[in-house]
């Protein structure tokens, strides 16, 4: 709870910051702010309480997946510094936008009761609107914003519609109360309805088969940063939260349901693969392969409470993956108007480090070993075949097979050269290095040792 | 002494080349080698001795992988084939001067890491991801050290990786698998565990696609010829001399003991696959104008025998499939460095522009003779003991097995000494062809003494593992 109450005075401590001139001290205080609450949140690793009635609950799955958000958002601000230089008057609002963000995240892990979800829910979404639409005068982020908004007021809205249904049949908002009405009595058949509904919601937020549609367009729009944004911190905070929904819902769902999900997490990762095959911007292509991710992490969710210490590892290993593949790539873009593979043809005889630190992160992503993603998928593999899902996991081995070719054709792409690219020059950008840097040294160590994260649990 | 002091030389060699430039990089990536042969061959006399040569400690508690490496005369051979052969590899890529040699030789180092490693652990998935990083060195040294336009190279160089990646996922999955059902990744547990014939036969095929694509077992060989053929000498000579071992050391260390209760038709048809393989590649190989497509064939088609020996499943299948292993890897590496040095005086590797070698080069001739001749079997070569060991295999299995693998000697021996003929003997060249160096001549002459040594005095490798 403490962690809350820091974020929202941080958040409300940049925009004061702005007021008295002091926008120079901006995105350092923040990170501070960042680190104190970082640590008020370690703090309560061991507790478990709730807050409010019950709107806030903390216990140790919350405080690692909101220390999961933290960190990520302290990457995300810290590659802001750099980014936002041109519009650096600005830098209040993203920030603050930022740490916003954070604390919708964070109420969507921590809730305890389905208006507290929401309310979350609304805060990511209404920053990530803004953020998409940033860009002002670039149509581009124009149209991304507003396709965003468009789209996720609509699965906002089934969300809605689905918790009323849900309180309809239970006559609660309160989780625990919920649970306890549907495992013991009769439920009406609006309340599977209501939580069909939210699905479709949850499954837009996660950009899930079949509602990922807007995912490349609007990562393909947005300014780069907002789309790291979106493909770790916003991504694996609907995922956290779709997670703890899904452990009171889908025991009192019907038999077949657990096929329904089967299928879409199929569907997810064929589509996301096999769509990335033919992407030529890079954007695009981190799109569909956040929508392949995403029907991993459903894979947890569908195994339930035993896999939640391998969801969180793969929630990390994932997200830290991305963050060290978009410092690189932001890095790379600086000075470009348009993201394309093509950009990066040479980059490694220019920056060596870097292009093995992007080359490292993508191949994490595919799951090589010793790299974190590797262990990420074994673990779920592990799992799903003892609960006996066999079709799934040889599907999700051969779209693992098919994800390495466009992830090996970027690396190739970096490590091809021609005379014409000595001409070639990327600016030096000293942040973007060392936060790719930082993140690839995270996913080693987390690679070398799974225990250290495992073990939490 | 334990086992993992050449792990840990390997990686801190690869780290020491890298750090270096590139005019010393392979003197140290030499002697990095050099100290691991000797410390492998002392290992070998400390396990003779029967002192404990192991490693092993608990790495993750849950999934329950340990980091465990031990020594068994299995693992030892293919250790001390990985160690002996490196050097010479390195010692044979002198020949040619490599840009960014300190990257290449960094690489080369850390790739002989993974493959020690491969047949050192004995915990299976500490296995696989020795396995999986044996793959990403060679990757990069084909891609960006090989031959031929960079659009044809990158083509073959992601079939190839994408080929062998995909099998292996399907190893992981078996091994997730059986993890789901023992609760250990552990040689020793795996191999007791009690599968039902259907379940093994799932195991069997999954660990099939991964050892029949890095064998390679036909149909799954279309990769080969062409990476072979792109990369660079010395990345064939690793590929050919100890990456393709690890598929066949590890049917008889994974896929035999673990799903050894699979049905016989599937083990009837794999063997068979084989037997088509070796008939197969010998044709291909009789109609190659290109040398290095033509020792790809011939390795497929030798290696082809050795697969069909270790899928019988006998002792005599076993002892036959280390053997002809080392004599493999000591031939190929022979024979792609015989075509390598034709390709330094001629800079063709088409057979139609050789010929006429032999009256100005006659000791690179009789090094030639000899380790064709080992590769064709002949007795008194060490080739000869393998070939026949395997082939004695499968008569006890199918005496028809045996004929049609027998074939391979016969078309062995037309396709080589036909190469031979065309390549070496004829009319003299206008072209010069200058006689052997001193660095060839010493690992031509290293080459040859193992090959006849061993070939006359076996017991001396045998020893380790009967």
């Amino acid at each position: 709870m403490s962690t809350l109450i820091a974020l929202a005075s941080l958040a409300v401590l940049i925009l004061v910051l702005e007021i008295i001139n002091l926008r120079k001290t901006i995105v350092p205080l923040t990170l501070i702010g960042l680190l104190v609450a970082l640590g008020f949140n370690i703090c309560d690793f061991n507790t478990i309480d709730s807050f409010y009635n019950n709107m806030i609950v903390v216990n140790k799955t919350t405080t690692l997946f909101s220390s999961l958000f933290i960190v990520l958002t302290f990457f995300i601000v810290a590659l802001g510094q750099s980014f936002y230089k041109e519009q650096y008057d600005k830098i209040s609002d993203y920030t603050s936008l930022k740490i916003f963000l954070l604390i919708g995240a964070y109420c969507m892990v921590a809730f305890g009761n389905m208006v507290m979800f929401f309310l979350g829910l609304e805060i990511l979404s209404i920053t990530l609107y803004i953020l998409a639409g940033s860009d002002r005068i670039n149509i581009k982020s124009n149209e991304a914003g507003m396709k965003y908004f468009l789209m996720g007021s609509f699965a906002s809205g089934f969300i809605l519609f689905g918790i009323a249904l849900i309180y309809g049949a239970t006559a609660s908002f309160d989780l625990d109360q919920i649970q306890l009405a549907s495992s013991q009595l009769a439920m009406p058949k609006w309340f599977m309805v209501g939580f069909v509904m939210m699905l479709v919601g949850l499954l837009f937020k996660i950009a899930a088969f079949p509602f990922h549609f807007w995912a490349p367009d609007v990562y393909q729009g947005s300014p780069l940063l907002t789309t790291t944004t979106m493909s770790t911190l916003a991504k694996v905070a609907a995922v956290g939260g779709f997670y703890k929904l899904s452990l009171v819902f889908f025991p009192v769902m019907p038999a077949h349901f657990s096929s329904l999900i089967a299928f879409l997490i199929i569907a997810t990762l064929i589509v996301g693969n096999v769509m990335a095959l033919k992407q030529n911007n890079i954007k695009r292509l981190m799109a569909y392969s956040g929508i392949s991710h995403a029907g991993f992490m459903l894979m947890a969710i569908l195994i339930g409470k035993d896999a939640e210490p391998h969801l969180f590892y793969y929630m990390v290993a994932y997200t830290i993956a991305g963050i060290a593949a978009f410092s690189v790539i932001l890095y790379v873009c600086q000075d470009k108007k348009e993201e394309l593979i093509i950009h990066f043809r040479g980059f490694a005889k220019h920056k060596p480090v870097l292009a093995v630190t992007l080359s490292l992160a993508l191949l994490s992503m595919a799951g090589i070993p010793i790299l974190a993603g590797f262990f990420g998928k074994l673990f779920l593999f592990t799992q799903a075949l003892n609960q006996g899902y066999y079709v799934m996991v040889v599907i999700a081995v051969i779209t693992s097979i098919i994800s390495i070719y466009y992830y090996l054709k970027v690396i190739i792409t970096m490590f091809t050269y021609k005379n014409s690219d000595a001409k070639t020059t990327y600016p030096k950008n000293f942040i973007y290095s060392t936060v790719a840097i930082i993140a690839i040294v995270i996913n080693l160590i987390i690679g070398f040792c799974p225990s250290l994260i495992i073990d939490l649990f | 002494m334990n086992c993992i002091i050449i792990l840990l030389i390997y990686i801190l060699g690869a780290v020491a080349t890298l750090a270096s430039n590139s005019k010393n990089a392979a003197k140290i990536a030499l002697v990095t080698s050099l100290i691991n042969a000797v410390i492998a061959l002392v290992l070998a006399v400390d396990f003779m001795n029967g002192n404990n040569i192991s490693f092993v400690q608990q790495w993750i508690s849950n999934p329950n992988i340990s980091l465990s490496f031990v020594v068994d005369g299995l693992s030892l051979t293919m250790l001390l084939l990985t160690t002996l052969l490196l050097p010479i590899i390195i010692l044979a890529s002198f020949n040619t001067l490599y840009s960014k040699a300190n990257q290449l030789y960094a690489l080369v180092l850390f790739m002989a890491f993974a493959m020690a490693g491969t047949f050192l652990a004995q915990d299976g998935l500490v296995y696989y991801i020795f396995w999986e990083l044996a793959l990403l060195p060679i990757f990069f040294i084909g891609l960006l050290w090989g031959s031929d336009d960079w659009k044809v190279r990158k083509r073959v160089m992601i079939t190839f990786f994408i080929y062998t990646f995909a099998g292996s996922l399907f190893m992981l999955a078996a091994f997730a698998y059986l993890y789901t059902k023992t609760g250990s990744f552990a040689w020793t547990d795996l191999s007791q565990v009690m599968l039902s014939t259907k379940e093994a036969n799932y195991i069997f095929l999954a660990f099939f696609l991964a050892y029949g694509i890095k064998i390679p077992v036909f149909p799954l060989h279309t990769w080969q010829a062409n990476t072979y053929e792109k990369s660079p000498t010395i990345g064939t000579m690793l590929l050919s001399g100890i990456m393709l071992k690890m598929g066949l050391y590890s049917i008889l260390r994974w896929q035999m003991p673990i799903a050894g209760n699979v049905s016989a038709e599937i083990i009837n048809t794999v063997i068979v696959l084989c037997i088509i393989g070796i008939i197969y590649a010998s044709l291909i190989a009789l109609r190659s104008e290109n040398i290095k497509r033509l020792l790809a064939y011939s390795s497929m088609a030798h290696v082809g025998l050795i697969a069909a020996g270790a899928y019988i499943g006998n002792t005599t299948g076993y002892q036959g499939a280390i053997i002809q292993m080392v004599a493999h890897g000591f031939v190929v590496v022979g024979l792609f460095y015989l075509a390598d040095i034709i390709h330094n005086r001629y800079d063709s590797y088409l057979i139609k522009d050789m010929g006429g070698i032999r009256s100005q080069a006659p000791k690179f001739t009789t090094f030639f003779l000899i380790i064709m001749f080992a590769s064709i079997g002949l007795p008194g070569t060490f080739g000869f003991i393998g070939e026949f060991t395997l082939l004695f295999a499968l008569s006890e299995k199918e005496l028809l097995y045996a004929v049609f693998a027998g074939t391979s000697i016969i078309l062995g021996a037309y396709y080589m000494l036909k190469m031979f003929q065309n390549a070496v003997l004829g009319s003299p060249n206008s072209k010069v062809f200058s006689e052997v160096t001193t660095k060839e001549y010493v690992v031509l002459g290293l080459i040859c003494v193992v090959l006849i040594g061993l070939g006359i005095y076996p017991k001396l490798l045998t020893d380790l593992f009967i």
